[in-house]
């Protein structure tokens, strides 16, 4: 056993209104740059719909994530080492921009110096790549509260393994919005696709990052990601992803897109993981297995033996202590109500997500029941195909049963809820049939509702040891290196060196040379 | 003027070749890439870009065998003028419609599509009309003189010439009489190698051959200024 720890993510999908905010903010933080345009870290998918970019969930067109090969060996969908190196001239497993969307930005100048007239002026689209008038045909968020799902929805390949045809017609469809960043995985294929070794994760808390200076633009990771949140700047010729805000969480801030959620609804803490059970864990034959296995890789901080285990492989005792305390540990383990995002591509995803009720609910409105009586929830939940059947294909690889499972879950704490505060009764029969404690069942609920700032995000700053050093980095942003992704700056250097000269090598700093 | 155009220019070419990619690599990691454009346009470069740099390989293996294995060598083992010029010439005219169709095709991906035009620098400009050039004249001599014209025996001259370069003693008379189109391919080449380092070429050199047996998942310690990595 070797005891490693993971900051982790966990989103409740009820709370997310699609508000946009986490995208904002977050592009604002890390892609408002020339070159990355149409990047965004983290995005808000309305679900069902084709995602951003488009398809990406066709891993028989996109070929990421990983297989089992025929001798059941885990290997990288888009091929092993040989086959990685005789792509390196054309990559055929790469997405193109279009697949993103052409940036675009407005002829501003036209506007301002438009002389008085009779009529508004009018501005153009041009696009942020080539200055040519452009026409606006997709984005990140295109599919927002299922805009055009009559015409586009039906290509999401979640639908294909459904029993029973999605209509997209106006009050007789579902739709839930699902917020995405990097997964952050134990087994990350981006990881394992770089020829360059340039990406790597983090020993102490698994975060996933590219060394902008090892870099070489081979994007193999591009396409070995099978959420495709690695990104290529088109600039530098870099790849660039989500950082998890990797300077806030070393002073023990959430990251950007969690600060800053309207909704409240995500949540960071550790998990402790067994580094060396991942790779058995991801290679079980069954996709339907691969959640209980993913699950089982997780260890318990509560448990003696784990301590132990973990104080001695340089896990730092206030460390334990957060894992402890863990909002992510204990949506995921304890309640189990967290679900991976796409079991099945194999990469222990650690961005995990609390499936939404709402859609349930709904469907038993519409259909003239109670949404407040559990027993017309639990009946919807188990002969509803639609919402359910979705669901699963989205976080258990297919595996109704599970999905069921923790929507009854939650569907039994809005009932036990409801009869505690509104009839001041105790609902035994619903905490047997979750065969939860009262005691964890308000528990759970208000980790879920109302838990503040420091209970759904439990981070621990970064070593004590390392203290010294990170504050020597000066009491500002620890982006604001020169040349860094601070607002302005062009480049991107997550590890900061010493003797960096400028020079007009690239595109970025030709332009700004020619100025 | 021999001196300058076969001894002088040559050591300075490959001077400011070794020189300047010791000075890039120092101070210049962030730039050295392969500046790949696929995102932008994938459709030109799925054949001109393996095309190409298959191409280049066959050239390079060409030029290794035509250039430093001396001639007494492969007349040892009993490969006789004949045979070798066949070889080479076949395998130096499927190199060259190789090169020129792939570099067509990313030439012309470079002018027609306009967000690969607009990525494309200065540096970038004067590296593709150096390549053209260099590759223009190699395959004007490869299929010009040795397939449809006379054939010239360039392992008598240009090879002697080129080995004494790196045992010290370049004879800048071999090259006096060689003919013209060989005289400049040699010349752009050494030009190519004076640029090579300020250029997008220098991904040459990170060909990623240590990925076929390195672990799959990198692991990192946390970067900690004023500790070593």
């Amino acid at each position: 056993m070797r005891v490693m720890a993971q900051v982790a993510m966990v989103m409740n999908l009820d709370k997310c209104i699609g508000c946009h905010t986490c995208s904002v903010t977050c592009k604002q933080t890390w892609t408002n740059r020339e070159g990355t345009e149409y990047v965004w870290f983290n995005n808000v998918e309305t679900k069902p719909g084709i995602g951003y970019p488009k398809r990406y969930e066709d891993q028989e067109r996109w070929r990421g994530g990983w297989v089992l090969d025929r001798r059941g060996k885990l290997k990288l969908r888009g091929g092993g080492r040989v086959r990685r190196l005789l792509s390196l001239f054309a990559n055929p497993d790469l997405p193109s921009l279009d697949d993103y969307y052409e940036p675009i930005t407005y002829d501003y100048d036209t506007l301002l110096n438009a002389p008085a007239s009779e009529h508004t002026p009018v501005i153009r689209p041009k696009s942020a790549l080539t200055g040519e008038d452009t026409a606006i045909t997709w984005g990140a968020n295109w599919e927002d509260d299922l805009g055009g799902a009559a015409e586009h929805a039906p290509g999401d390949p979640n639908l294909a393994a459904m029993t029973e045809k999605v209509k997209f017609e106006y009050e007789r469809t579902f739709m839930f919005h699902l917020p995405r960043i990097c997964e952050h995985c134990l087994n990350p294929a981006c990881v394992s696709a770089c020829p360059s070794g340039a990406m790597y994760k983090r020993e102490e808390d698994g975060i996933v990052l590219v060394d902008q200076d090892r870099c070489r633009g081979w994007r193999m990771c591009v396409s070995a990601c099978p959420y495709k949140k690695v990104y290529a700047n088109h600039v530098t010729g870099k790849a660039e992803k989500c950082t998890f805000c990797f300077p806030r969480i070393e002073a023990g801030q959430p990251t950007v897109c969690a600060e800053t959620c309207v909704g409240r609804l995500r949540y960071i803490g550790l998990v402790l993981y067994d580094a060396d059970a991942v790779t058995a864990a991801v290679s079980v034959p069954d996709p339907a297995d691969l959640l209980e296995a993913q699950r089982a890789v997780f260890l318990d901080p509560h448990d003696p033996a784990v301590a132990a285990a973990a104080l001695e492989d340089g896990v730092p005792a206030d460390w334990l202590e957060a894992a402890r305390r863990s909002p992510v540990h204990k949506l995921i383990s304890e309640y189990r109500i967290a679900l991976p995002l796409h079991p099945e591509y194999r990469t222990a995803p650690m961005v995990w997500y609390i499936p939404p009720l709402s859609p349930v609910l709904d469907a038993v409105s519409t259909s003239e029941g109670d949404a407040n009586d559990p027993d017309d929830v639990f009946h919807a939940i188990r002969d509803l195909r639609i919402p359910i059947e979705y669901l699963a294909s989205l976080f258990t690889a297919g595996d109704t049963e599970v999905v069921a499972g923790v929507l009854m879950k939650l569907a039994s704490m809005r009932g036990y809820m409801r009869a505690r505060t509104v009839d001041g009764t105790v609902a035994d029969d619903l905490l047997a049939a979750t065969g939860m404690s009262a005691a964890q069942m308000e528990a759970m609920y208000r980790l879920l509702a109302i838990a503040k700032y420091d209970e759904r995000y439990v981070i621990p700053a970064a070593h004590r040891e390392d203290a010294a050093a990170l504050a020597a980095q000066g009491a500002g942003c620890s982006l604001d290196v020169e040349g860094g992704p601070g607002m302005g700056g062009e480049d991107f250097h997550v590890l900061p060196t010493d003797n960096r000269i400028r020079l007009p090598l690239h595109v970025a700093d030709a332009k700004e040379a020619r100025r | 003027m021999n001196t300058l155009l076969w001894v002088v220019l040559p050591y300075a070419a490959l001077t400011v070749f070794a020189v300047g990619h010791a000075w890039r690599w120092r101070v210049d990691q962030f730039g050295w890439t392969t500046r790949t454009t696929q995102l932008l346009e994938h459709r030109w470069l799925r054949w001109g870009s393996p095309l190409f740099h298959l191409g280049v390989f066959a050239a390079i293996a060409g030029h290794a065998l035509g250039l430093l294995v001396p001639k007494s060598w492969t007349e040892v083992i009993g490969v006789s003028e004949g045979l070798y010029h066949a070889v080479s010439v076949g395998a130096g005219t499927a190199a060259a419609v190789m090169l020129v169709v792939g570099l067509g095709l990313l030439l012309a991906r470079r002018f027609v599509n306009g967000r690969v035009r607009r990525t494309t620098t200065p540096t970038d400009k004067l590296l593709f009309a150096v390549l053209t050039v260099v590759i223009a004249l190699g395959v004007t001599a490869t299929v010009g003189e040795n397939l449809i014209g006379a054939g010239y025996d360039y392992r008598e001259t240009i090879s002697v010439w080129f080995r004494g370069l790196f045992r010290l003693q370049p004879d800048p008379v071999l090259m006096a009489d060689v003919p013209l189109v060989f005289q400049l391919h040699a010349l752009s080449a050494f030009a190519l190698f004076a640029i090579w380092p300020f250029t997008r070429l220098v991904h040459v050199w990170s060909a990623p051959i240590a990925y076929l047996w390195r672990p799959y998942v990198v692991y990192r310690r946390r970067a900690t200024p004023g500790r070593p990595r």
